[in-house]
């Protein structure tokens, strides 16, 4: 049983101690900083908050004392050399049948670490980032350094190596409207999920492109997105260009993984060689940002629904968590507990999360709520917060 | 020497340069802030990218005047004059 929760919010990093039965907020710290993502190390206890300064550029700070003090990481940067072909938000005048011109290059830097993953019990230093702009990082000393993955970054899906001159294929990520506040329209990594059994074997995924899959330790990967369906574009089945909002795998099960995206909830039970939609627009399950999966049955997984891509806020201004225990044939709706009138809240990408029977959600409104019994009843632990980007259990 | 002004939001995290006079040798713009870095180790990561680029919403000004160069930070800062880092006014 888990005793912390993290949150990453707007104004800081809010962690909770569990004392008896009941959970209490410490002061908040990285006071008044954006945090976009928090987590523990399992294997060390280390505290880990991405910072989102606003001015002062990206950061991570990291805490070896439980929270007591912090320390920044300055050593997440791109190496000299790593370009990126740019892409720019379709304009009014944008005309999809003219000829493509030549790529615009760019040098890249940092603009946000998205999202944090510790490496398997058997690689205790081993750590992973997702940018935007796109790069996969790499430490293998607990954070001291880091490194980008080049094959991920080089992959031909996105130009080739562009370290080594000249794309010699097309770029077919796109961007995500999360990169926009820092005014750019790059790709972002905000799922990396690591193959306990096989340390060598991971996914990622990428908001704008899909879901990758290495099975050598990042030295090669595969797009994963068959069976994914894009319905507003013109081809729904395109092998890229998919934007996933989240990507959870099942720990015991890592076959097992899911998706929430703008175009519904998918499931693999064959480690992402085939995507299956499970959708249940009549009982609310389609549209949403997170999703969580079960520690041991990879068929369990749970989801905050929203309304829609075009009007992102709670159904029917109620809000009410959504439980599949069979691959996604059925869904069960919980509302105890959950506000059922005058709630817009909408929960982010990494803004649920579960440890064993627990499960933990945070809004964009400032309210934070937790399960005990496997998400069929709630209880609130604060209706005050600043917009909450980030749930992680301790 | 030049000397260097900077907002006091950024004691926070740098507390060595509070309550201080900061004067380094002329030189470039690049070269005055790789001065301040020898005094509080990472300011410059908080200023410029790994590109050595001015970030998007900070602002150097020698004495009232905008710094031209954001991206290489060639322009001059004479002996006698002030270099201000500060954040940009960028909204909200």
């Amino acid at each position: 049983m888990s005793n912390m929760i993290l949150l990453g919010t707007r104004k800081g990093t809010v962690i909770f101690d569990r004392s008896n039965s009941a959970w209490n907020p410490r002061p908040i710290e990285h006071a008044g900083i954006p945090v976009c993502y928090a987590a523990r190390d399992p294997r060390n206890g280390t505290l880990w908050a991405s910072l989102d300064h606003g001015h002062w550029g990206p950061k991570l700070s990291r805490s070896r004392d439980g929270g007591m003090t912090w320390e920044d990481v300055l050593s997440l940067k791109y190496p000299e050399g790593a370009r990126y072909i740019v892409k720019y938000l379709p304009t009014p005048d944008f005309d999809p049948e003219a000829p493509v011109g030549q790529p615009e290059y760019k040098d890249a830097t940092v603009f946000k670490i998205w999202n944090l993953a510790f490496g398997t019990a058997g690689q205790p230093g081993r750590l992973y980032a997702g940018t935007i702009p796109g790069g996969l990082f790499v430490s293998n000393d607990g954070g001291d350094s880091w490194e980008l993955n080049r094959p991920l970054w080089n992959h031909e899906s996105r130009g080739g190596n562009l370290f080594a001159g000249e794309a010699t294929s097309e770029n077919r990520w796109g961007g995500t409207p999360a990169s926009i506040d820092y005014g750019v329209f790059e790709p972002g990594i905000h799922s990396i999920v690591i193959d306990p059994r096989d340390p060598l074997h991971m996914h990622v995924a990428v908001s704008s492109a899909g879901v990758l899959e290495t099975t050598d330790g990042g030295q090669t990967w595969t797009g994963r997105n068959r069976g994914m369906l894009n319905d507003y574009t013109p081809n729904p089945e395109s092998a890229w260009g998919h934007d996933p909002h989240f990507v959870a795998g099942c720990p015991g099960q890592p076959a097992h993984l899911w998706q929430q995206n703008h175009c519904g909830v998918f499931y693999s039970d064959d480690g992402a060689m085939t995507w299956k939609k499970v959708s249940m627009p009549d009982a609310g399950v389609h549209f949403g940002f997170p999703v969580a999966v079960d520690a041991h049955d990879g068929r369990t997984a749970w989801v905050v629904p929203a309304r829609a891509d075009s009007e992102r806020m709670a159904i029917g201004g109620g809000l009410c968590v959504a439980r599949t225990t069979d691959g996604g044939q059925s869904w069960q709706s919980f509302r105890n507990g959950l506000p059922q009138e005058n709630a817009y809240d909408i929960v982010l990408r990494h803004g649920l999360d579960v440890s064993g029977d627990s499960l933990c959600f945070g809004s964009t409104t400032g309210n934070v709520y937790l399960s005990e019994d496997r998400g069929e009843t709630w209880q609130c632990l604060g209706h005050h917060f600043p917009p909450v980007y980030t749930v992680r259990f301790g | 020497m030049p000397s260097v002004e900077i907002t006091p939001h950024l004691y926070r995290f740098f507390p060595a340069l509070e309550n201080r006079t900061i004067s380094v040798p002329a030189g470039s713009v690049a070269e005055v802030l790789r001065a301040v870095d020898e005094l509080a180790p990472g300011f410059s990561d908080y200023v410029l990218d790994e590109r050595g680029a001015l970030r998007r919403h900070v602002n150097l000004c020698l004495n009232d005047t905008n710094v031209i160069d954001r991206k290489t930070l060639s322009d001059r800062v004479p002996e006698d004059a002030t270099l201000y880092i500060f954040q940009a006014l960028s909204g909200g």
